[in-house]
């Protein structure tokens, strides 16, 4: 990084360049979203914008934490992530019928958002302190598989598949980059593949159905199909160049259901093109491979881990968004983040970017080496 | 100690970077697979994707085009579009909570049975389509809605155009009705929007439903822009409709309604062609029910009246009507015994019967001794019996057929029934049994197995006076093909138009049905039908028991122009019920203000016009039956 004169010390060893790819990004989210409520600022893209700069300045602040505290935090933030787990499902903390949200006066905080960061970080924590020769027995192995389970099994039950999926691959992601022995993944991944299309169709349609149903308990079992194939007629009228701002009939119309939200990436595309998704994930790629280097240039253990799997994170986050999107994959309700409407993913993200530029800052000062 | 641990320390460093590089390359291939699925969508699937987006955000309401008229061979409407008042509910303009169906109920004088269709109607809709409430309403309902609509969220009151024919009964079954389609319509024109628009109309019957082609039109198109729940965000350029053609018949409209009319009460048909080109000019079957009743939707009062009739209004007699020629026959017959070398001068005594195997046939009267023309003039059933059996009935009777009899004709009418004209052969063919002489005997009266449609009646004189193989036609634009003579002597048919013209104008069966015209002279031939056997045989007795009345004709007799069939069921005499129809009908052709001034006296005899004495019926039959009156 260049210091000039000019600007503080402080504020150009910021990475400029990531801070403005995630703004970027999010400025573009917020024009989909003015665009998604016909032209205006409300109810979507003020409150969307509000939401990003509040939590861009809590990840530029944490920027300055040492991976020390990181890591000093990291098994109570687990631990206190659990057991708000464990509140929202036993204690009943709930509000109206959705069980994941636990509703703290101003603030409604939703535990299994936090469990993505925290999962990846627990994880990296304890296979630092595994030692190598260690790796490839069982006592680096269940542990793994008991932090990880136990959380997973919790937010299955919410039900929130999304979010399962989103932390079991996550923690998977690091689990697999600690050297865990390749059977460990394979193995369980090839007797998936195996089964479950054969489970799948010895079923009746009625019993498909409901696996359907079950799959996705959010959505009208009747609408499931509907919300995909309108997605999909979005995306591709859209054509190369897009219908042009703001002119979107799919979204405006409201045959797109949740274009705001799930959806925004059709609402985007619609108007945008295939130049515009293209960019898009583009300017994704960009970041997952800047938090990607920041993994491959840690020199500690934890920060290679933990940086790889956070920027895991944001990777499942926009895969799994974007082809429950386009029709490869079943809709399991995972936004897209900086995009879609919605507070939670843009706090999970930049908890991640936030994390991650606390590592990166870590590899320039040569400090904590010692 | 230090060895195996760095060993393996730089090992796992290996492994992480090796599992990073794998990472990477399964990101970048995930990213990948989502750009080109995104370049599959947005190009390759591109117009697919379009063309769905549009179908998802244009909704075509169709505009239905104005039915074509129906004009007469000189252009006069009878069949045309009058301006009515229909009132709709928009779905989507309903305020919740504002239940306007009461208040409609209330100002259209709706039946629960309107208010529970329109209720579940509402139910169904789409919420751009409009839902009918009641359609023809009178002014007074119309401006009753009108002054209202503020207070009427969602209503709709329009003018619209529903079918009316002037002419009412007269023209009911050439002309059919129009109604709304059904389920079954719908289905057969692969559920054609057009079809359930409120207020659309499709033929059903006669020639409105065989024209339907050239009437219906093209619709038009209001292009709107809806949302998914169906609520209107703008309106697109609109299609504009084209209007059904006009279709102009062969018929002449004066002189249909004067058929009609001068039909007064009886049951029967009356068809009159042109025997130049064939050009139908009547085509009337009386009585007969209002069009305009059925094109508005029938009520039940009137629908139960009308198929409770035993005079069935119901039947199209012109093309569904089976009768037994009778004596009408005689004309063709002759003309097929001269085609077989029968001298037309050969005497005959007719001593008022023949033997015939074991079983004597009774003539009316003992003729004295007559020829070909003379048994014509007089209708003399021995001559017919007794040549009948020395010629060849196969010949006879293809001669017969030939003229008409029997025959079916191309015409755009949904549904002919053109009846039997028997032969030997066919009679193998059909009973397997042969031809006897009293078949022959039968068939030379026009009896046995004969039967004819009153179109034949009609085809068959036209044919006679032309000396030409007329084919009757309806529609004035339909292509006119040279018409070829009858393959018939010229002169045989001189004898024939000669005995006919007898019948009428010597002393024969008709002599009372003499044209009142100066230098016209009508030819024609009587002829009796009937029903019941000879013995059971009362020109007095109950309707339903005398004969059928029958005559044909063609005038003028030396220059025939116009030829006429006509059958009055149950009529009795053909010479007294059908003839003086007939001579009525020709006179309208030749004199309208005499035709005319011979039909006042008559109707008032009946008690008023045609269409006083339906509207007189019609009120008896609601008083006579209160059970109906819901």
């Amino acid at each position: 990084v260049i210091t000039s004169a000019i600007i503080p010390k402080p504020l150009a060893r910021l990475p400029w360049r990531l801070i403005f790819l995630v703004a970027a990004i999010a400025c573009f989210g917020l024009l989909v979203l003015y665009s998604a409520a016909g032209g205006s600022v409300r109810p979507w893209a003020l409150k969307q914008a509000i939401v990003f700069l509040v939590f861009l300045g809590i990840a530029i602040g944490m920027s300055w934490v040492k991976e020390s505290t990181i890591k000093a935090f990291t098994f109570p933030l687990y631990g206190a992530t659990l057991v708000m787990l464990i509140g929202v499902e036993g204690l009943g903390f709930v509000s109206k019928g959705a069980q994941r949200w636990l509703d703290l006066g101003p603030i409604r905080l939703q535990p299994s958002e936090f469990m993505k960061p925290a999962i990846v970080l627990t994880l990296a924590r304890f296979y630092e302190l595994v030692p190598a020769g260690e790796i490839r027995k069982w006592r680096a192995i269940w542990p793994a598989l008991l932090l990880l389970g136990v959380p997973a099994a919790l937010i299955l039950v919410q039900p929130d598949l999304g979010t399962c999926i989103m932390v079991v691959l996550c923690g998977v992601t690091v689990m697999f980059l600690a050297g865990l022995p390749w059977w460990i993944f394979a193995g369980p991944a090839a007797a998936v593949a195996v089964a479950a299309p054969i489970a799948y169709n010895l079923l009746h349609g009625y019993q498909r159905k409901r696996i359907d149903v079950f799959l996705n308990p959010e959505s009208d079992p009747l609408g499931a199909g509907y919300h995909i194939s309108q997605s999909k007629i979005a995306i591709g009228s859209g054509g190369i160049w897009g219908k042009g701002f703001l002119q979107g009939s799919q979204s405006h119309l409201d045959y797109l259901p949740e274009g705001h939200t799930d959806f925004v990436f059709a609402t985007m595309a619609e108007e945008w093109g295939l130049v515009g998704g293209v960019l898009l994930i583009a300017a994704f790629g960009l970041v997952i491979r800047w938090g990607m280097r920041v993994s491959a240039n840690a020199r500690t253990r934890f920060s290679q881990l933990a940086a790889a799997g956070l920027s895991a994170t944001i990777f499942f986050y926009v895969s799994i968004n974007l082809m429950m999107v386009m029709g490869l994959a079943p809709v399991v309700g995972v936004p897209l983040p900086l995009v879609s409407f919605g507070g939670s993913a843009v706090m999970t993200v930049m908890l991640c970017l936030g994390l991650l530029m606390a590592l990166e800052r870590q590899q320039r000062t040569v400090s904590t080496l010692a | 100690m230090n060895g195996p641990t760095r060993l393996t320390v730089a090992h796992q460093s290996i492994t992480f970077s090796r599992r990073m590089m794998l990472l990477g390359g399964a990101q970048a291939a995930v990213g990948a697979l989502l750009v080109g699925r995104l370049g599959w969508l947005a190009i390759a699937q591109n117009q697919k994707y379009q063309l769905l987006s549009e179908s998802n955000r244009v909704q075509l309401i169709p505009v239905p085009p104005r039915r074509g008229w129906i004009i007469d061979r000189t252009g006069k409407p009878i069949a045309i579009n009058r301006s009515s008042f229909r009132v709709d509910i928009i779905p989507q303009q309903l305020e919740a909570g504002r239940d306007v169906v009461p208040d409609l109920a209330k100002f259209l004088a709706l039946t629960d049975d309107d208010v529970d269709r329109i209720r579940r109607d509402l139910k169904d809709s789409r919420g751009f389509q409009p839902v009918s409430v009641a359609e023809n309403v009178t002014y007074d309902q119309y401006a009753a809605v009108t002054v209202r609509l503020p207070d009427l969220p969602g209503v709709q009151a329009t003018r619209g155009f529903s079918r009316y024919y002037p002419d009412g009964p007269a023209v009911a079954h050439l002309l059919g009705y129009v109604g709304a389609a059904n389920a079954k319509e719908y289905e057969a024109e692969n559920k054609n929007p057009l079809l359930i628009i409120p207020g659309f109309k499709i033929g059903k019957q006669g020639l409105e439903k065989s024209l339907e082609h050239y009437l219906r039109g093209t619709p038009g198109g209001q292009r709107i822009e809806v949302t998914a729940r169906g609520k209107l965000v703008k309106e697109l350029d609109p299609k504009p409709d084209r209007s059904g053609q006009t279709v102009q018949l062969t018929i002449d409209q004066g002189l249909q309604q004067y058929a009609a009319r001068r039909m007064g009460d009886q049951s029967g048909a009356l068809v009159a062609m042109d025997v130049a080109s064939g050009d139908m000019l009547a085509f009337v079957s009386m009585p007969a029910f209002d069009p305009n009743s059925f094109s508005e939707g029938i009520g039940r009062t009137e629908w139960k009246m009308l198929s409770e009739d035993d005079h069935i209004p119901l039947l199209n007699k012109v093309a569904q009507g089976l009768y037994p020629s009778g004596s009408t026959i005689k004309p063709a017959m002759a003309l097929g015994f001269l085609k077989q070398g029968l001298d037309p001068n050969r005497k005959y005594h007719c001593s008022g019967g023949v033997q015939i195997g074991n079983r004597y046939f009774r003539d009316d009267a003992a003729h004295g001794t007559v020829d070909m023309r003379s048994a014509i003039e007089h209708s003399c059933n021995a001559y017919f019996w007794s040549m009948g059996l020395q010629t060849n009935p196969e010949k006879t009777t293809e001669m017969v057929n030939y003229l008409g009899y029997g025959q079916q004709f191309d015409l755009p009418i949904p549904s002919q029934r053109f009846g039997t004209m028997p032969s030997p052969d066919w009679l193998e063919k059909k009973y397997h049994r042969e031809w006897q002489g009293y078949d022959t005997a039968n068939t030379s009266i026009g009896q046995g197995y004969v039967l004819i449609n009153p179109m034949q009646l009609a085809v068959m004189p036209a044919r006679i006076a032309s000396g030409k193989l007329i084919q009757p036609r309806l529609l004035m634009a339909a292509p006119r093909k040279p018409i070829p003579d009858l393959s018939v002597d010229p002169e045989h048919l001189k004898i024939i138009r000669e005995g006919m013209t007898a019948v009428v104008n010597g002393s024969g069966t008709a002599v009372a049905s003499k044209l009142p015209l100066d230098g016209i002279q009508m030819a024609g031939k009587t002829g009796t039908a009937q029903v019941f056997r000879l013995v059971e045989r009362g020109h007095q007795g109950a309707w339903a028991l005398r004969d059928h009345a029958l005559f044909i004709a063609f005038a003028p007799a030396d220059k025939p122009r116009y030829a006429i069939g006509c059958i009055i069921e149950h009529g009795g005499f053909g010479a007294s019920a059908a003839a003086p129809i007939v001579r009525d009908c020709m006179t309208y052709l030749f004199d309208k203000e005499k035709a005319l001034a011979t039909l006042a006296p008559l109707e008032q005899q009946w008690g008023g016009t045609l269409a006083e004495r339906n509207a007189r019926q019609l009120a008896a039959f609601k008083s006579a039956s209160p059970a109906t009156i819901a």
